[in-house]
C-alpha cells in the first residue's frame, strides 16, 4: 500500500508558447497538509488539472493514492477538488448545485445538508448561487470538494474572497481534516496562512519545482535575516552599503533593510551604524518566514 | 449512467428552463395550428412558407396531426437552443471540470446528458402533440373540417407515425445543438449560428437554388417531422439527416474526449 497521496515524476505540459509545467517532481505523504505555492502563471493550476485528469500531460507521470493519472476513474471517487475558484450553475440554489454533484458522484444526498452547515452556509443553501457573495461561493466550492468525504483534498486558492473569520474557519477545517487522515494539497497566495498549517511545501517557479519537502527543511535551508529600520529612511541605503562591504546580501523592502547574515553579525552592524552616525530603530535577527523565502526562491523580491 | 442522467435532469427541471421551454413550444404549436384552421380560406396560405393546406387534406385520417407536423421544425429549433445552451454553458460556467472530477468518463457524461435532454425533448413533443391535436379538434368545427376519420385506426396510426417523426426530428435538431455547443463552447455562439443557419442561410440558399434544400441539414430534419415533403422524400431526409447527426456526433465526441478542459 502506498504511503504517498500524490507522487509526481517528471510531469510536464508543453504548449506552443512553451512549458507550463516542466519536469516537475514531488511527493506528498498521506495525511499531511501540503502547501502549493508559486507566482501567478507558475503552473500550479495546470499541475492540479493534470492531477485531476482534466488535461493530459505531454511528458512524465503522476499518481494519486497509487493510481496513475492516466486512469482518473480509479482514484477520483476518493478525491475532492476545487480548481481555480468555485464554478456552479447560477440559476440553481447552492443546495441544488451540490445535489447535482452528489447525484453524479453517487454520494448520499443527506450529505449536502451536512456540508452546507459545515461550511457556514446554513440558511442560504436554498438561495440561488448567483445571489451569493464571493465568500459564500468559495464556501460552496469547499463544500463540493468535501462531498466524497475525500482521502485527498485538492484546493486551489480556497480562501479567495473570504473575510479573516472565514479564512480562520478554513484553516481550522483543513487542520481538522488532516488530523482525521485526509491529505490536503492546497495552493494559496496567503503564504502566512500556509506557513501556519502546512507540513510540506511544493514551490513552483516558471513551471519548475524549485523546492519540494517539509516546511522546516525549507526554512532551515534559508540564510537567517537581520531586519533593520533606521530613524531616517534615507539612511537605509547606507546600511545596505555597510552590509555589502562586509559581504552580505542586502535589499530594502517596504522601508526595512533585509540583510542576510548570522544573528551574531547584528552587533557588528550596530557598531558600524553608530560610527557612521546612523540611529537604528530596529535591529532584529530572524529566520526568514515562508513569504520571504518565497520571494527569495521565486525571484520575486520586492 | 443513471447517475449522469439524474444529475442532468436536476438542471433541466429548473422551473425557468422547464416552463419557459414548454411555454415557447406551446406558443408556436398554438400559433401554427390556429393559423392552419383559421386561415384555411386565405389566398396567402395557411401553412409553412405560404403553402395552402386545403379542407380536403385536413379531412383525411392524418388531418388531426397536420398542425403538429408543421410545427415540428419550430419545436426542433427550440430543442436545438436548449441542447446547445445546456452543453455550452458547462464551458462558460466552468462546470465541466466539476462534472469530470465527479465522473471522469467523458463519453458517459456526454451520453448521460444526451439521454436526459432526449427525455426533456420527449416531454416537449408529447405536450405539443396533445395541445395541437386538441386545438385542431376544437377549431375543426369553425373551419368546417370533418373529423370523422381522425379517430379511426388509420387516424391513430397517423398520430403515432407523426409523433415518432416529430420526435426524431426534434432529437436530431437537439443533437445538432449539442454538437454546436461542444464545438463552439459558448451558448450564444452555438445558438445564434444554429438558428441563423436553419432559419436564414438555408432559406437564402434555397431561394437562390431550390435543389440546395435537398441537401441542407435543417431542411432534412424539418422534412422528417412532416413525414416527407413535395421536394424531399421522407427516406432521403431520414438517411441524410441521420448521416449529418452521426458525422457531427463522432467529430464532437472525439474532440470532447481528447480536448483539455482548461476553463
Amino acid at each position: 500500500m502506498t504511503t504517498m497521496a500524490i507522487s509526481v515524476r517528471d510531469l510536464s505540459k508543453k504548449y506552443d508558447s512553451g512549458f507550463a509545467v516542466s519536469h516537475a517532481n514531488f511527493e506528498v505523504p498521506l495525511g499531511t497538509i501540503c502547501g502549493f505555492v508559486g507566482p501567478n502563471g507558475a503552473g500550479k493550476t495546470t499541475t492540479i488539472r493534470m492531477l485531476l485528469g482534466l488535461i493530459s500531460p505531454t511528458g512524465g507521470t503522476a499518481a494519486i493514492l497509487g493510481e496513475s493519472i492516466k486512469h482518473p476513474d480509479k482514484y477520483l471517487s476518493q478525491v475532492g477538488a476545487m480548481i481555480e475558484g468555485p464554478a456552479f450553475y447560477p440559476a440553481l440554489s447552492g443546495e441544488e448545485n451540490l445535489k447535482v454533484l452528489a447525484t453524479l458522484g453517487g454520494f448520499p444526498l443527506e450529505r449536502v445538508g451536512q456540508l452546507i452547515k459545515e461550511v457556514g452556509l446554513e440558511g442560504r443553501g436554498g438561495s440561488k448561487y448567483k445571489t451569493y457573495s464571493l465568500g459564500m461561493k468559495q464556501r460552496l466550492g469547499i463544500a463540493a470538494a468535501l462531498l466524497p468525504n475525500p482521502r485527498v483534498l485538492i484546493l486551489d486558492e480556497p480562501t479567495n474572497g473570504l473575510d479573516p473569520e472565514g479564512i480562520q474557519e478554513v484553516r481550522d477545517l483543513l487542520k481538522r481534516l488532516a488530523s482525521q487522515g485526509t491529505t490536503v494539497f492546497v495552493s494559496s497566495h496567503l503564504l502566512s496562512e500556509l506557513e501556519l498549517i502546512s507540513e510540506y511545501i511544493v514551490m513552483l517557479r516558471k513551471g519548475e519545482v524549485v523546492f519540494a519537502g517539509t516546511m522546516n527543511d525549507l526554512l532551515l535551508e534559508q540564510q537567517p535575516v537581520i531586519l533593520v529600520r533606521t530613524e531616517k529612511e534615507s539612511d537605509l541605503q547606507k546600511i545596505i552599503e555597510i552590509a555589502q562591504s562586509d559581504g552580505h546580501q542586502a535589499t530594502i523592502r517596504s522601508g526595512v533593510a533585509h540583510i542576510e547574515g548570522p544573528a551574531e553579525w547584528a552587533g557588528t552592524l550596530n557598531r558600524q551604524a553608530f560610527a557612521a552616525g546612523i540611529v537604528l530603530t530596529q535591529l532584529a535577527p530572524q529566520l526568514p518566514n515562508l513569504e520571504e523565502t518565497f520571494f527569495e526562491m521565486t525571484g520575486d523580491a520586492k | 449512467m443513471i447517475r449522469v442522467i439524474s444529475a442532468e435532469w436536476r438542471k433541466l427541471r429548473r422551473p425557468t428552463l422547464f416552463f419557459g421551454t414548454i411555454g415557447a413550444s406551446l406558443f408556436f404549436t398554438g400559433l401554427t395550428t390556429t393559423f392552419l384552421y383559421l386561415m384555411i380560406d386565405s389566398h396567402r396560405g395557411n401553412s409553412d412558407r405560404g403553402r395552402q393546406v386545403s379542407r380536403e387534406v385536413l379531412n383525411l385520417a392524418s388531418g388531426s396531426v397536420y398542425g403538429f407536423a408543421s410545427v415540428g421544425g419550430l419545436l426542433g429549433i427550440i430543442a436545438l437552443c436548449v441542447f446547445a445552451a445546456q452543453t455550452a454553458q458547462e464551458y462558460t460556467y466552468g462546470t465541466f471540470r466539476n462534472l469530470l472530477v465527479r465522473q471522469p468518463g467523458r463519453i458517459r457524461i456526454l451520453l448521460g446528458k444526451l439521454i436526459a435532454m432526449k427525455l426533456f425533448a420527449l416531454i416537449l413533443v408529447a405536450i405539443a402533440a396533445t395541445v395541437s391535436i386538441s386545438l385542431s379538434y376544437y377549431l375543426s368545427d369553425r373551419a368546417k373540417v370533418m373529423t370523422a376519420l381522425w379517430f379511426t385506426s388509420a387516424g391513430f396510426h397517423a398520430i403515432g407515425q407523426t409523433l415518432l417523426n416529430v420526435t426524431i426530428s426534434v432529437i436530431y435538431f437537439g443533437i445538432m445543438g449539442m454538437i454546436l455547443g461542444l464545438l463552439l463552447r459558448s451558448p450564444i455562439s452555438a445558438i445564434s449560428i444554429g438558428v441563423l443557419w436553419i432559419l436564414i442561410i438555408e432559406n437564402l440558399l434555397g431561394a437562390v437554388k431550390p435543389t440546395f434544400l435537398k441537401w441542407m441539414p435543417g431542411n432534412q430534419f424539418t422534412t422528417i417531422a412532416q413525414g416527407g415533403s413535395p421536394d424531399v422524400s421522407y427516406s432521403h431526409a431520414l438517411t441524410l439527416g441521420t448521416l449529418y447527426v452521426l458525422v457531427g456526433a463522432i467529430i464532437a465526441t472525439v474532440l470532447f474526449t481528447r480536448r483539455d478542459v482548461s476553463n
